[in-house]
C-alpha cells in the first residue's frame, strides 16, 4: 500500500493544471444549472397561476371522477303521498323495467327502509318522519310541516338545506330527503349492461340462460336466429356502443397504419437523395433535408387541421396528415442511417461494374433495409398514439370518441372502457413489433 | 481429436450451389409473401378509412385545395398584421380582422402580440413538462436499470409504471384534470409531464445499461453506497446523453402542447383550431407561420446542441 505525502499531491498538481483548477464555468456550471432550473421554476409557477388554480380547483371531482370509472349509480325517487309511498325508478335503469331490488324493503308497520349500505347505512321512512342510519348513528328527520327539519343534534355528514337535507354516505351513495319525497343514490362497483342493456331480451339474464336461449331456445324475434339477435344486441348496446367503439379503434389503427406506411414508401427513394454520401450533389441534398424538416415541422396538428376541412372529418384526413409528417420523420432517420454505411460493401459491388441502381441495391440496401423496417415498425407504434390524439380534433377514430365521452363529464366509465381498450392495443403492438425488431436486428430491444 | 464436417452432405460445388439457391428461393418467397401481406392490408385499409370518412376522397380530390381559397389572403400585408396585432384597413367589425384587441399590454404602450403570447404559453407548457419529466425520469431510471438496480422486484414494478405512464393516452389525463382543474394548460403540463416521464424513463434506462462499468467496480471496491456509485460512476457518464434526449422530449413536447391545446389545452393551438375552423385565412396564415418558425428553431437548436453534447451520431428519433 503507497501513500501520497505532501510533496507528492503538490507535483500531482503541477503536472495537471487543467484537472485541479478548472476554469470558473466548469467548477460552477452544474451550481449555475440548478439555480437557473429553480428560478425558471419560480417564474413557471407565476406564470401559469399554479397556486391559484390549485386552491381553486375543484378537488372533490377527483374522488367522483375516479369512482366513476369503476362503478355505477342508480337513482331512485320515493313519493310520500298519504299513506301510500311510490317508488319510482328512472327507466332504462341497470335494474330493469320492472324492478323490486331487495335493497329496498316494505316494513310491516307501513314505513320503507332503503339499504344504502346494508343496515348499518340506510334510512326508514313514513309520510311523517324519516331516520337516517350512518357511521353508527341515526338522525331524525321531521317531514310534517311544509319542510323537512332535522331533530336533535346536526352530524356531519348531514347537511340542511332550505328545501332538503343531504346525507352523505360516502361511496355508498347519498339520501336526500325533501317535504314530500326521498331521493335516492346509490352506488354499485363493477359496469352496468356491459353485454345487454335493459332494451334487449337478453338483459338480466345468467350466461347459462343466455347461451341456453341461443342454441335451443324459440326465436325471439321471428325470422331471425336468436345468436344474430344477442351479437346485433351486444354490438348496439347503447351505453357502452361495443360495435362503434371497436370500429372507431380499428379506424385510430388504420389511420397510423396508412400513414405510416405511405410514409415510409415516399420517403425512401427520397432518402437516396438526400444521403451525403449517396448523392454527390449537395444542393440536392441539403434541399431535400430542408423539405424533411419543412414537414415535421409543420407538424401533425396543422396538417390534420387542414385535411379535416379538405376530406371532412374522419380517418382518411387522420392518415394523411400522419403520411405528411411521416415523410418527413422518416426520410430524416432513413437519410441518416444512410448516411451512417459501411462504404466498403459497395465499393465492392461497384468494382463489378455493376450500375448505380445495382450497386444501392446490393451494396446498400442489405446494411440498412433491417434498421429501416426496425424504425418504421417504431414509428407505426408511435403513431398509434399520435392519431388517439390528433382523432380528438378531428381526424376521427377513438380519440374523437374518447374526448366527446369527457366532454359531458358523465360518461367516466366509458372513458375506462376505451382506454383499456387503448392499452390492451398499445400493448400487444408494443410486443409484435418488439418480437419483429429484435429478429430483424439480432438483439433484444425492450 | 478431429471435428467432424460441419455439412458432411454438400460433397461438390454442385451441392453448396443447388443449397445456396434453396436458401435464396425460400426468402425471396417469405419476402414476396411479406409484400402480398402488406399490399392487402393496404389496400383494405385505404377502402375501410375511405368508406368510415365523411367525405370520400375521389370525391373530395378534386376540392383538396378549395380551402387555399380561402386560405389565400385577399391582402397580404394582413398576415403581418395579424402576427403583430397592427390594426388592419380590412378590419369592419368582427372577429376576422379584429388584429389589433388581442394586445397583451405590458407597460404603457408596449404590448407582447396576442399570438406571440399563445406561443409562449405553448412552449412554456413543452419547456415545464420537460423539466418535470427530467427531474422524475432521473432516479426512476436508476431503478430500472438493470446494472444498477438497487433490487430486481423494483426493478420489473418501475418498469412497468413507466410503460404504463407511457402508454396511458395523454388526453385522457388532460380531459380529467381540465375538468378538476378547469380548462387550461395546466391540465396540459400535467398530462404531457407524465407521458414524458415514461418515456424518458425509457430512454435513460437504455443509456444507463450500456454505460462502462469498470468505474462502478472501482467505486464499488472502496464500498461506496448505491448513492454514491450512481453520482460519481454512472452519472458523469450518462449526463450528456440524458441532456441529449431530454432536448429530443422538448422538441416533441412542443408538438405535444400544441396538440393537447387544441384539444382545450389552451395556448396557440386553441387559437389555431378555431381559426381554421371559421375559415380565418390571415389569422391562419400568422399562426401556422408562427408555429412553424417557433419549431423549425428549437428543433435546429437542439440538434446543434446536442451535436455538442455528444457528437454527430446523436440522432434517435424515439417518443
Amino acid at each position: 500500500m503507497t501513500f501520497i505525502d505532501a510533496s507528492q499531491a503538490e507535483s500531482i498538481q503541477e503536472r495537471y493544471p487543467e484537472v485541479f483548477q478548472r476554469s470558473f464555468f466548469k467548477r460552477f456550471a452544474p451550481l449555475l444549472m440548478v439555480i437557473s432550473l429553480f428560478l425558471y421554476g419560480i417564474y413557471a409557477v407565476w406564470f401559469f397561476e399554479i397556486p391559484k388554480a390549485i386552491s381553486e380547483g375543484h378537488w372533490e371531482r377527483v374522488g367522483i371522477y375516479l369512482s366513476q370509472w369503476v362503478s355505477y349509480d342508480v337513482q331512485a325517487e320515493f313519493r310520500l303521498e298519504g299513506d301510500t309511498i311510490t317508488p319510482k325508478y328512472p327507466r332504462f335503469s341497470p335494474l330493469g323495467n320492472d324492478p323490486k331490488p331487495d335493497w329496498v324493503k316494505q316494513n310491516s308497520d307501513r314505513t320503507v327502509t332503503v339499504e344504502i349500505r346494508g343496515p348499518s347505512r340506510a334510512v326508514t321512512f313514513s309520510d311523517t318522519e324519516a331516520t337516517l342510519t350512518a357511521h353508527g348513528e341515526s338522525v331524525r328527520v321531521e317531514l310534517s310541516g311544509g319542510k323537512p327539519t332535522v331533530s336533535g343534534n346536526i352530524r356531519p355528514w348531514v347537511s340542511v338545506y332550505d328545501e332538503d337535507v343531504v346525507a352523505d354516505m360516502g361511496f355508498a351513495g347519498e339520501v336526500r330527503v325533501e317535504a314530500d319525497r326521498v331521493k335516492i343514490r346509490k352506488r354499485f362497483l363493477g359496469w352496468a349492461n356491459f353485454i345487454f342493456d335493459p332494451q334487449s331480451p337478453f338483459f338480466g339474464k345468467s350466461i347459462g340462460e343466455v347461451m341456453s336461449l341461443v342454441t335451443t331456445g324459440a326465436q325471439i324475434e321471428p325470422g331471425r336466429s336468436n345468436l344474430s339477435l344477442a351479437i346485433d344486441n351486444f354490438l348496439n348496446n347503447g351505453e357502452w356502443q361495443h360495435g362503434d367503439v371497436w370500429v372507431k379503434l380499428l379506424q385510430t389503427i388504420i389511420m397510423a397504419f396508412l400513414g405510416t406506411i405511405l410514409g415510409a414508401v415516399v420517403s425512401f427513394p427520397l432518402a437516396f437523395l438526400a444521403a451525403r454520401n449517396i448523392t454527390s450533389s449537395r444542393f440536392v441534398n441539403q434541399s431535400f433535408k430542408r423539405f424533411f424538416d419543412f414537414l415535421r415541422s409543420v407538424d401533425m396538428l396543422i396538417w390534420a387541421l387542414f385535411f379535416t376541412r379538405a376530406f371532412g372529418p374522419g380517418p382518411l384526413a387522420g392518415s394523411a396528415a400522419i403520411f405528411l409528417t411521416e415523410t418527413g420523420t422518416l426520410g430524416k432517420i432513413y437519410s441518416e442511417g444512410l448516411e451512417n454505411i459501411d462504404d466498403k460493401p459497395r465499393e465492392g459491388v461497384q468494382s463489378t461494374g455493376a450500375n448505380h441502381v445495382l450497386v444501392q441495391r446490393y451494396g446498400v440496401m442489405p446494411q440498412v433495409v433491417p434498421v429501416m423496417i426496425s424504425q418504421t415498425l417504431y414509428q407505426w407504434e408511435s403513431n398509434i398514439r399520435g392519431a388517439t390524439i390528433i382523432g380528438a380534433v378531428g381526424a376521427g377514430g377513438i380519440g374523437l370518441k374518447l374526448w366527446e365521452a369527457m366532454r359531458t363529464n358523465k360518461n367516466w366509465e366509458n372513458v375506462a372502457y376505451m382506454v383499456l381498450l387503448i392499452l390492451l392495443v398499445v400493448f400487444i403492438f408494443d410486443s409484435i413489433s418488439n418480437a419483429l425488431r429484435s429478429r430483424l436486428i439480432g438483439k433484444p430491444q425492450h | 481429436m478431429t471435428f467432424a464436417d460441419p455439412q458432411p452432405q454438400l460433397q461438390s460445388s454442385h451441392d453448396i450451389a443447388e443449397s445456396w439457391r434453396k436458401v435464396v428461393a425460400r426468402r425471396r418467397m417469405y419476402t414476396g409473401l411479406g409484400f402480398l401481406i402488406l399490399f392487402i392490408g393496404f389496400v383494405g385499409s385505404v377502402r375501410f378509412a375511405d368508406e368510415s370518412n365523411a367525405g370520400h376522397f375521389f370525391d373530395r380530390l378534386p376540392h383538396l385545395f378549395d380551402f387555399l381559397s380561402w386560405l389565400v389572403p385577399k391582402d397580404w400585408g394582413d398576415v403581418w398584421r395579424a402576427l403583430f396585432d397592427i390594426a388592419s384597413p380590412n378590419d369592419k367589425g368582427g372577429q376576422e380582422f379584429n388584429f389589433d384587441q388581442g394586445r397583451v399590454y405590458i407597460w404603457g404602450d408596449f404590448y407582447i402580440p396576442e399570438y406571440f403570447e399563445l406561443m409562449i404559453i405553448t412552449f412554456n407548457v413543452a419547456l415545464v413538462s420537460t423539466i418535470i419529466g427530467f427531474i422524475f425520469a432521473v432516479p426512476l431510471s436508476f431503478m430500472a436499470a438493470r446494472n444498477l438496480t438497487p433490487s430486481n422486484p423494483l426493478r420489473i414494478a418501475v418498469k412497468r409504471f413507466m410503460e404504463f405512464l407511457r402508454a396511458f393516452p395523454e388526453i385522457v389525463i388532460a380531459g380529467l384534470f381540465s375538468a378538476i382543474l378547469s380548462i387550461g394548460p395546466i391540465a396540459a403540463i400535467i398530462a404531457i409531464s407524465l407521458h414524458c416521464i415514461g418515456a424518458l424513463g425509457k430512454l435513460f434506462y437504455e443509456v444507463i445499461e450500456n454505460v462502462d462499468m469498470r468505474s462502478d467496480e472501482g467505486m464499488r471496491s472502496v464500498g461506496a453506497s448505491w448513492m454514491e456509485r450512481v453520482r460519481f460512476a454512472a452519472l458523469p457518464q450518462v449526463l450528456p446523453n440524458f441532456m441529449s434526449y431530454a432536448l429530443l422530449r422538448l422538441e416533441i413536447n412542443i408538438r405535444a402542447s400544441t396538440i393537447i391545446g387544441a384539444v382545450g389545452g389552451g395556448g396557440i393551438g386553441e387559437e389555431l383550431k378555431l381559426s381554421i375552423s371559421r375559415g380565418f385565412g390571415a389569422k391562419t396564415l400568422a399562426l401556422v407561420l408562427l408555429l412553424f418558425v417557433t419549431i423549425f428553431a428549437v428543433d435546429q437548436f437542439s440538434a446543434w446542441l446536442r451535436r455538442r453534447l455528444v457528437g454527430e451520431n446523436a440522432f434517435l428519433l424515439k417518443h
